[in-house]
């Protein structure tokens, strides 16, 4: 049962990064999420002080809205500075992480964080975290809920959304002529990016909760040229990481999120050689057979 | 203050290591990111930074020690292949760079997350300490490590002296570096090779994460004060110095401080205050610029709709109302007031009961604006056969731009012309 719930935990996380993840690297975002992950520490930190718990709803708020300052931040470094993107990306995020780190050691004996769960969290702790009612039922492991409650949320979010988001991401010109705020959709995006990390942090940790987001929306990318089966790809992705990442880490005896990403980092590479369209060695077959078939057309020389 | 005299008496010979242990490290990082800052890949750094944990691991788990030699080793091989799939990734798939960087540093992340956690429920007791990598301790710096890091910041440094006019040509300009006969993919290598040593011996001090501050903040903040590649290495290694020290200083003050975070925290406060106070390229001056560009446009602008006005009625000196200047052409009401006190106070407009009239000078100045509009945009549709339909924004933007010198070319060259392509008289 344990091991249900840790599979299941994982994939419903797995799946809500994948689908944001569908966009960020379709916007070619994949490092600002990366920057967000790291940047909502300091927004927990605070909220915990402020709440004292771990899982409030508040604690999602203050990270969410982290989430878009350092978005903010960066696009402000980027055009009002006129600082190249990647290191108005590299100077905030690491800015807001030392932060966090330094807030956590001013206040260590009151933020049940440490820096370890910061950097990969701990998902096998999820069957034990349960969630239990005021009169003593117990509803099963807490971690659970948050993942199925992020899920739901994020595709709420991408259904209300889609038009928008799709247009915003392929043709953002458009978008912005027929009257769709090509910004809002940006900071809504990046507000649901921040959400997902928050919860997730837990289970996963910040840079973990990266490979989530990039690894299996990259996958399917070069599986597909189509929007839609690109982000069936993921979520199928998805779920195959978790379930066998869990078992290779019970196999090594080592941390149960390292090893889903070592699994999507085995499928990228998979990918990347042998995919159908887009494969590098598949790509190398169809240019020798197309030589060998100019070679067996070519006038006798 | 107490504190302050104590720390620089440098009684105690541990601070001596963490101090001078911090500025080396610091400021050599920042002297190699200067030119991967410059080469807009900054974030390269972070991905060797998380890839090197996997070659760190790999080395303890394959030597059973934990000799810094060979866990550099390590680190330094697989840091490597990081940037080497990192490029192939982006170079044979329709992947695009920032996607490949994050997939990368995740997934090696990932890897090393796995090994490390493997090594640690194996039982093993010599593994305590590899998670410093993690996090970094530079408050524990002894003076073994002192002279590693003092070895690998002079290599780096003196390579950096020894090549820096060709890491310069391949940071702007590789094609041209190609074309002087500078072995660029060499030069490539090296780059990438002192990059991962900078990373590798970095990353102990402040860890995975902050690794990638180490590389860019310090070039990011030189970069505002200075156009010369020279100076911004120097300031960004002199910069990046002081927060190393700073932040040994912090930690020795207050000994719970992490010392990698807070050298961080102080070189992202001189950065974002270069962002804002730098002159010429920060933010505070740049906008002064912009307004200052904003007022001399919106005040030819409104000379010149006087000019046009009194051309219809064939009076320039006539007094104006606001309503026949807006009637004319629209200018919100509160900025055209504002405008007109200005031009008042600089002596190109009086103000006649209320209504508003040029001076000498205005005139002068309103003329030249229209002379220089109608003087493009016959310039267009002569020499650059534009419709004259076509001409008018184009010169719209110009005529506030065009110098004395090249108002005299153009009027030379289209010879004193009478008319533009609107059959419109061209003022002198």
């Amino acid at each position: 049962m344990d091991a249900f719930y840790i599979i299941l935990t994982a994939s419903l996380f797995a799946i809500s990064c994948g689908l944001l993840g569908c966009f960020l690297v379709l916007r070619k975002m994949a490092m600002v999420g990366d920057a967000i992950s790291h940047a909502v520490l300091p927004g927990i930190v605070i909220a915990f002080l402020l709440t004292g718990t771990r899982d409030s709803f508040e604690m999602i708020i203050g990270a969410a809205l982290i989430g878009i300052f350092s978005t903010f931040l960066i696009e402000f470094f980027h055009n009002k500075a006129g600082l190249q993107t990647d290191a108005a990306i590299g100077v905030t995020f690491t800015w807001l992480f030392a932060l966090g780190v330094i807030l956590i050691s001013v206040f260590a004996g009151q933020v049940d964080l440490d820096q370890e769960c910061v950097l990969y969290g701990e998902i096998a702790y999820v069957p034990i975290d349960l969630w239990i009612g005021d009169d003593g039922t117990i509803f099963g492991p807490r971690a659970l809920y948050v993942a199925a409650m992020t899920l739901i949320v994020n595709i709420a979010f991408i259904r209300i959304g889609f038009k928008q988001l799709h247009l915003t991401t392929f043709d953002p010109a458009f978008a912005a002529t027929i009257g769709i705020s090509v910004s809002l959709w940006n900071y809504l995006l990046m507000g649901a990016v921040s959400m997902t990390t928050v919860a997730a942090f837990d289970s996963v940790g910040a840079i973990l909760v990266v490979a989530l987001l990039v690894g299996p929306a990259a996958i399917a990318y070069l599986l597909t040229d189509r929007f839609q089966t690109m982000m069936m790809i993921t979520v199928f992705v998805a779920i195959i990481s978790s379930t066998l990442g869990y078992y290779l880490a019970v196999l090594v005896d080592g941390s149960i999120a390292g090893a889903i990403v070592t699994i999507i980092g085995i499928l990228f590479g998979i990918t990347f050689l042998f995919s159908p369209s887009n494969g590098v060695l598949m790509k190398k077959r169809l240019q020798r057979k197309e030589a060998q078939r100019l070679k067996a057309e070519a006038p006798l020389s | 203050m107490e504190t302050l005299r104590e720390f620089f008496s440098f009684s105690d010979p541990s601070i001596i290591a963490v101090t001078v242990g911090a500025v080396l490290l610091s400021a050599s990082s920042a002297v190699v990111g200067t030119f991967t800052f410059l080469k807009k890949k900054a974030l390269v750094g972070d991905a060797v930074a998380h890839s090197v944990l996997p070659g760190i691991c790999l080395a303890f788990i394959l030597t059973g020690t934990k000799n810094p030699l060979w866990l550099i080793i390590g680190a330094f091989i697989t840091g490597w292949i990081s940037l080497v799939i990192i490029d192939n990734v982006t170079l044979k798939t329709k992947i695009k760079e920032d996607t490949a960087i994050a997939l990368i540093l995740s997934v090696f992340f990932g890897i090393g997350i796995l090994l490390l956690t493997n090594i640690q429920h194996s039982g093993n007791a010599a593994q305590t300490g590899l998670d410093s990598f993690l996090f970094g301790k530079a408050a524990a710096l002894v003076g073994k490590d002192l002279i590693v890091f003092g070895m690998v910041a002079v290599i780096l440094l003196a390579t950096v002296a020894l090549f820096f006019k060709e890491l310069k040509l391949i940071a702007f300009d590789p094609n041209y570096a190609k074309a002087l006969g500078v072995p660029v993919k060499a030069m490539d290598l090296l780059l990438t090779s002192l990059t991962v040593l900078a990373v590798v011996t970095g990353i102990q001090a402040v860890g995975v994460v902050l690794m990638a501050a180490m590389l860019i903040t310090p070039a990011a903040a030189a970069r505002f004060w200075t156009n010369d590649v020279r100076v911004m290495t120097f300031l960004a290694a002199i910069m990046s110095g002081f927060s190393g020290l700073s932040g040994a200083f912090v930690s020795y003050a207050a000994p719970a401080m992490p010392t990698g975070p807070w050298i961080v925290m102080i070189i992202s406060a001189i950065a974002l205050t270069s962002f804002f106070i730098a002159p010429t390229r920060g933010i505070i001056s740049r906008s002064i610029q912009q307004r200052k560009l904003q007022r001399m446009i919106m005040d030819e602008n409104l000379l010149k709709e006087l000019y046009h006005l009194g051309e219809k009625d064939e009076d320039p000196y006539k007094a104006r109302s606001l309503d026949e200047i807006i009637e004319e052409r629209f200018f919100p009401k509160d900025r055209l007031k504002s405008a007109l006190r200005r031009l008042k106070r600089e002596g190109y407009l009086a103000k006649q009961n209320g209504d508003w009239k040029y001076t000498e000078a205005g005139k002068l100045k309103g003329q030249r604006v229209v002379k220089l509009h109608r003087l493009w945009e016959l310039y267009l549709s002569k020499y650059m056969k534009i419709d004259p339909d076509h001409v008018h924004e184009d010169a719209e933007t110009i005529e506030h731009i065009i110098t004395p010198e090249l108002e005299k070319r153009l009027e030379k060259m289209l010879e004193y012309p009478e008319m533009d392509p609107h059959e419109e008289r061209i003022p002198y």
